[in-house]
């Protein structure tokens, strides 16, 4: 009961902590996985084998490091998360995701212009002209070195529906 | 005679044009990485990797490897001229070179960096020619109980060398392990983890994962940081040449960082890294002239001997990764997913299967070496000009490139949808203080592992004492228990925090 009162006024070290959560449940979670498959075994080890092994130790290291964190002191300046990266952290991923969707259907010349745009928003700031010159200088590298030089297949144009087969 | 026979066989392949043509292509961009902060080679060439399938096996391998080593030239640039390394390995480097600098004397630092570093890659491919075939003789007489004990050797080095709690190495090299597991198992042809999606079926695309973790999360954590205001001392650069008493002084210090670089690049889990913070130790301790600028003030020792080792360390780590097929650092893990997607199978058989490869990549290095002197000294201004970029510009470059890199490797949107994922995951490793690099050695040699493992308790009817009664792998597991035990010294433990807290 100890142990929880001091998690959750954290008086432990939260970075520790976290991290002990993390790997304890991917360790668990790929365990448990592991039961799916035939074990086998040592002398004929199965497709479980090798994963439900790992799964159990990377779950027993992170009870000891999450142990462990509850052990230091809250004094511990190291150990706190801090302010999470909100703006530049969701911009970001929402730019790349935004590239996978649009390459098939917009093609390079309208998907790299648009990446370029909003990943731009992710910074403190954002210059209109400083981003249209990237997108402009971007796009045409990408298109040079991949699909003039290169030769790769990539969707170049926009789809559209008088177009495709 | 061999050697001079491999030797010749190897300046035959680097010399002609195409090859001259991509180690130049190699190390302008390793050059330009190292120069510019907030790209590594590893995210580099990983972005690279899927532009290799349009190009030779030999060509490809040279431009890639151009790249490791040209950013060990171009960080020691930044790391003297801003204060600010542009890798890792540069780190020490800032701190003599950078007093250098304001004290007017940057042109005699960049000089002792990029001589020292020339002189280091001279030797250290030399190294590389003398034990490559050696080593590959001794790779021959491993079964599998001694390629996953040599395995786990080297992941133990990886642990050793990450910064901050051991107990955290292991676990994400653990990790790593675990998420190679998502694959189709050799053995059984059971696809594993795939929850029906069929581009699971080959596993976790390794870019994906470097791309999200050392690309996209880098990009969010250097955006979360305010922005710097750097002051170049550009105007400063001129008097390139060192004086006569900087040579003198420089002189040993080079060859105490080469020996170092040289060995420290060999063992798993070396490289670059391990070998400049050595270096940098080394020379504090041994004596210099009586009236000596002190360390920490300018010293060129500080600068020449960290520089030389990182580049001879750069240079030999990729010993193992030639000889054996085991990748000592992620850089050499890339180099063997390179040598994949051309279909060399990475082991001891590539110096046979492969010779022009092999010794052409070889030759190449010295080659490299010699373009990245004539790039790094003469041309210093261009760099130093690029370095006016700011970061706002470059972000979106990067993230566009990763991008375009994720869609080209199987023309499809799944590769760019889990770099996103490993990006978020990667900006939780940072936040929680996790060092990534290990993840990205135990992903690599997870199958390998996997399969070594499996393929022993096969042979030997699931006795697990095999590893520890075949001589060559119990040796390896001792080696392994020792450098851990060795780490956990209490001494030894302090020097390697306040080491590791000096990096960024």
């Amino acid at each position: 009961m100890k142990t929880a009162t001091r998690s959750s006024t954290w008086t432990c070290n939260q970075r520790e902590f976290w991290s002990g959560v993390l790997f304890t449940v991917i360790g668990a979670g790929f365990a448990a996985g592991a039961l799916n498959y035939k074990l086998g075994k040592s002398a004929e080890p199965g497709p479980g084998y090798f994963p439900l092994g790992l799964g159990l130790i990377l779950a027993a290291l992170g009870i000891a490091v999450l142990l462990r964190s509850l052990s230091r002191g809250p004094s511990d300046k190291q150990g706190r998360i801090g302010k999470v990266a909100w703006r530049p952290l969701a911009v970001v991923v929402f730019a790349v995701l935004m590239f996978g969707f649009a390459m098939p259907r917009l093609g390079l010349i309208v998907t790299m212009p648009l990446l370029v745009f909003i990943t731009s928003l992710a910074g403190d700031e954002f210059r209109w002209r400083e981003a249209a010159l990237t997108a402009l200088v971007m796009t045409a590298a990408s298109w040079l070195v991949f699909v003039v030089g290169l030769s790769m297949s990539l969707p170049v144009w926009p789809r559209l529906s008088g177009m495709g087969g | 005679m061999d050697l001079l026979h491999n030797l010749a066989l190897g300046f035959s392949t680097a010399l002609n044009a195409q090859s001259l043509l991509y180690a130049l292509i190699g190390c302008v961009l390793g050059t330009l990485i190292g120069v510019l902060p907030g790209l590594g080679p590893i995210a580099t060439i990983a972005m690279l990797l899927p532009s290799i399938y349009a190009l030779d096996a030999t060509p490809a391998l040279i431009m890639l490897s151009g790249i490791y080593y040209g950013a060990q030239y171009g960080g020691s640039t930044t790391a003297i001229l801003i204060n600010l390394p542009g890798e890792s390995s540069s780190v020490v480097t800032a701190i003599d070179g950078y007093r250098m600098a304001r004290q007017g004397r940057a042109g005699a630092a960049l000089a002792a960096a990029g001589l020292g570093s020339f002189f280091a890659g001279c030797v250290g491919t030399v190294v590389i020619a003398a034990f490559a075939a050696p080593l590959t003789e001794l790779a021959f007489q491993f079964g599998p109980a001694e390629y996953f004990s040599l395995m786990v050797l080297g992941l133990t080095g990886a642990v050793v060398l990450a910064s901050g709690s051991l107990l955290k190495a292991i676990a994400m090299i653990v990790l790593g392990l675990v998420l190679g597991q998502v694959n189709t198992d050799v053995i059984s042809g059971v696809p594993r983890y795939s929850f029906g999606i069929a581009e699971l079926n080959d596993g976790i695309g390794f870019v994906a994962i470097s791309m999200g973790v050392f690309g996209f999360a880098e990009i969010i954590v250097n955006l979360a940081r305010p922005a710097d205001h750097r002051t170049v001392f550009t105007k400063d650069v001129k008097g390139l040449w060192p004086t006569r008493q900087d040579f003198r002084d420089a002189f040993p210090a080079v060859l105490r960082g080469t020996a170092l670089g040289s060995i420290l690049g060999v063992l798993p889990g070396g490289g670059a890294l391990l070998a400049s913070f050595a270096s940098y130790s080394l020379e504090k301790k041994s004596r210099g002239r009586a009236d000596e600028v002190p360390f920490g003030e300018g010293n060129i020792r500080g600068v020449a001997g960290p520089e030389s080792a990182n580049n001879a360390g750069a240079q030999t780590s990729f010993i193992p990764m030639l000889t054996l097929g085991i990748p000592p650092n992620p850089v050499m893990a890339l180099m063997i997913g390179a040598m994949t997607i051309k279909g060399i199978q990475p082991g001891p058989q590539v110096m046979t299967s492969n010779p022009e490869l092999f010794w052409g990549l070889i030759a190449s290095m010295w080659v490299g070496n010699l373009m990245l002197v004539i790039l790094n000294l003469p041309l210093i201004g261009v760099w130093i000009r690029l370095l006016a970029l700011p970061y706002r510009v470059l972000f979106p470059a990067i993230v566009g490139f990763c991008c375009l890199g994720l869609y080209t490797l199987n023309n499809s949107p799944f590769d760019v949808y889990l770099g996103a994922l490993f990006g978020v995951l990667g900006y939780v490793f940072h936040k929680l203080n996790c060092e990534p690099a290990p993840l990205l050695l135990g992903f690599i040699l997870g199958p390998m592992m996997e399969e070594n493992l499996r393929r022993t308790l096969l042979l030997t009817n699931g006795e697990w004492q095999t590893f520890l009664t075949q001589p060559l792998s119990a040796a390896m597991l001792v080696a392994a228990a020792l450098m851990v035990v060795f780490v956990m010294r209490p001494s030894l433990k302090q020097k390697r925090d306040i080491a590791f807290q000096d990096a960024p």
